[in-house]
């Protein structure tokens, strides 16, 4: 059974924009799938679909097996937005056992989890912060362990580390590569940046904008675990150089890449 | 610790700026004969020590100073007036969430909760004070009901826009944590709307102790500020530093009030320093 499949899914807005044109996807449990895309509406939209945050227009999309409606009820995933979400009332303890109180989970449970949680992204020390008080990388760090904190099998990132300058951003990088390890959870990874992808990823997914279509798959058999070095190897380069000609060849200007903000639904 | 100290000093240097521009205004309009906008002289305008001093003085031979009747009006506003902001709070809170999950009702009703403060106080305050008085409620219930309808406005409306402050994200993060409604209410929109709230609530702090004192004096009923303002209005030209002394004891409980809000909201508010409204 696969952890997301995604039969004909098609996402037109109401101004008539296609964003996502008959995408058929299947991403196997334990992979580490990146969506890559120079501009337009199509990954983070495709991403919402598997979420069940917004429908597509035509087609289904289907998480373990469940519609993906049935498995967000289901708490079958955890998300992790660009900007860290983080509820600025709330500790960082308290942060990441929000789903926890929300799944009714005992007190001492929720505390055993979120000293765990912690310790996987090394913020012990840091539970009685509040977010304002952490740097960026903190704070985004804290958004994981709250993804990852009732052990949903499937983690769906939106370019989580966009907003992070180069070096936090690789060094959470990898960080993300031995928590993904550690809890052998799927990931379906958006991002706009092609090293980050080839790094992170067993498979990554160039899409093509307007209409979004997947343009080409490149399997990354970089071996595991990778390391700083892995940045360094020939290998490493050459995928980076295929991932970048598939974009080009989808005919994408290259370049710094926006979302639309996306128009939501009054209370 | 600079910063402390400024703060400690600004306090006296702010009434000692007070009192300069009062008393320097006042020498200037006397010596000046000034009469516009009004004739400044020892009725409108007495010597701050002479307000100072009326608070010690007896009102009739032999009886207590004036300060321990305008304590025991205080006491008595007070309690009007914290009733009426307890009452008129809650409403204004729980208006603004049921308003807040019906955009039926928030189009249908806030046009007339908006047109209840158009209408004004002074002429429903009897309405009110004899109405109730009819149904066997107490005079001074009347009046904290008179001061809840000044309270609940601004509670209602800052709340209203608190309840719907959470950016998409953060909603979208409930929903995919697949939370209902009242999840939603009580984990987010409800500790994301108490910096507005709190902005409210120190607003109507300061209207629920004049909507007390407006509501007394219509009433006709004793024993409160209001009373002492109608009383002693009638003294004014012989003794009017007992008014203003009156008005001092207002302005006092006010800042009590608003003081109140302010180490509550300290006390509640765990929030980044931009964030407090």
């Amino acid at each position: 059974m696969s952890a997301v499949s995604l039969k004909g899914v098609t996402k037109q807005f109401s101004a008539g924009v296609v964003a996502l044109d008959g995408i058929d996807l299947d991403v196997e449990p334990g992979e580490f799938v990146s969506l890559i895309g120079p501009s337009g509406y199509g990954k983070s939209t495709l991403l919402r679909i598997i979420g069940d945050l917004t429908k597509p227009t035509a087609g289904t999309a289907q998480v373990n097996g469940k519609p993906a409606d049935r498995a967000r009820r289901d708490h079958e995933y955890g998300i992790v937005f660009q900007d860290a979400v983080l509820y600025d009332w709330r500790t960082v303890a308290k942060n990441i056992s929000l789903p926890l109180e929300l799944l009714r989970w005992s007190r001492g449970r929720r505390n055993a989890r979120v000293k765990d949680m912690l310790e996987l992204v090394e913020l012990t020390g840091f539970e009685g912060h509040h977010p304002w008080q952490l740097s960026g990388g903190m704070q985004q760090r804290v958004s994981i362990a709250r993804a990852l904190s009732f052990s949903p099998t499937l983690l769906l990132m939106d370019e989580p580390f966009g907003a992070l300058d180069e070096m936090t951003r690789e060094r959470l990088n990898s960080e993300l590569l031995r928590i993904w390890q550690e809890t052998s959870s799927t990931v379906v990874f958006v991002t706009h940046s092609i090293p980050e992808a080839v790094f992170l990823s067993t498979r990554v997914v160039v899409m093509s904008a307007r209409p979004g279509r997947v343009a080409g798959v490149v399997d990354v058999d970089l071996p595991q675990p990778r390391t700083s070095t892995t940045r360094e190897e020939p290998r490493f380069f050459e995928l980076v150089t295929q991932v970048r000609e598939q974009l080009a060849a989808a005919g994408a200007p290259l370049g710094e890449t926006q979302e639309p903000a996306l128009v939501e639904e009054p209370l | 610790m600079p910063r402390a100290a400024a703060r400690v000093l600004l306090l006296p240097i702010g009434l000692a700026a007070l009192w300069g521009f009062w008393e320097g205004y006042r020498w200037l309009g006397i010596r000046e004969h000034w009469t516009w906008p009004f004739t400044v002289n020892d009725t409108n305008m007495p010597h701050l020590s002479t307000i100072w001093h009326a608070f010690g003085q007896p009102l009739q031979p032999d009886g207590p100073p004036l300060r321990h009747y305008l304590w025991h009006y205080s006491l008595f506003t007070g309690k009007e007036a914290l009733a009426g902001f307890a009452l008129g709070a809650m409403i204004g809170f729980l208006l603004a969430v049921v308003l807040a999950h019906s955009t039926v009702l928030r189009r249908g009703f806030l046009p007339y909760i908006v047109v209840s403060q158009t209408v004004p106080i002074l002429a429903i305050a009897p309405m009110v004070v004899v109405g109730l008085g009819t149904k066997g409620v107490k005079p001074w219930v009347a009046v904290a009901v008179i001061a809840a309808y000044l309270t609940f406005f601004p509670v209602a409306i800052n709340t209203l826009r608190g309840l719907h402050s959470p950016d998409p994200r953060s909603l979208e993060l409930m929903r995919s944590y697949a939370a209902g409604r009242w999840k939603i209410l009580w984990r987010l929109r409800v500790p994301a709307s108490l910096p507005y709230v709190f902005s409210a609530l120190k607003i109507s702090a300061t209207a629920s102790v004049i909507g007390a004192i407006i509501g007394e004096t219509p009433a006709s009923l004793q024993g409160g500020l209001g009373y002492a303002i109608v009383n002693f209005n009638q003294y004014y030209s012989t003794q009017p530093a007992n008014l203003w002394a009156t008005i001092v004891a207002c302005a006092l409980l006010g800042i009590t009030f608003f003081l109140a809000v302010v180490l509550l909201e300290r006390l509640v508010l765990k929030r980044a320093p931009e964030n407090i409204a």
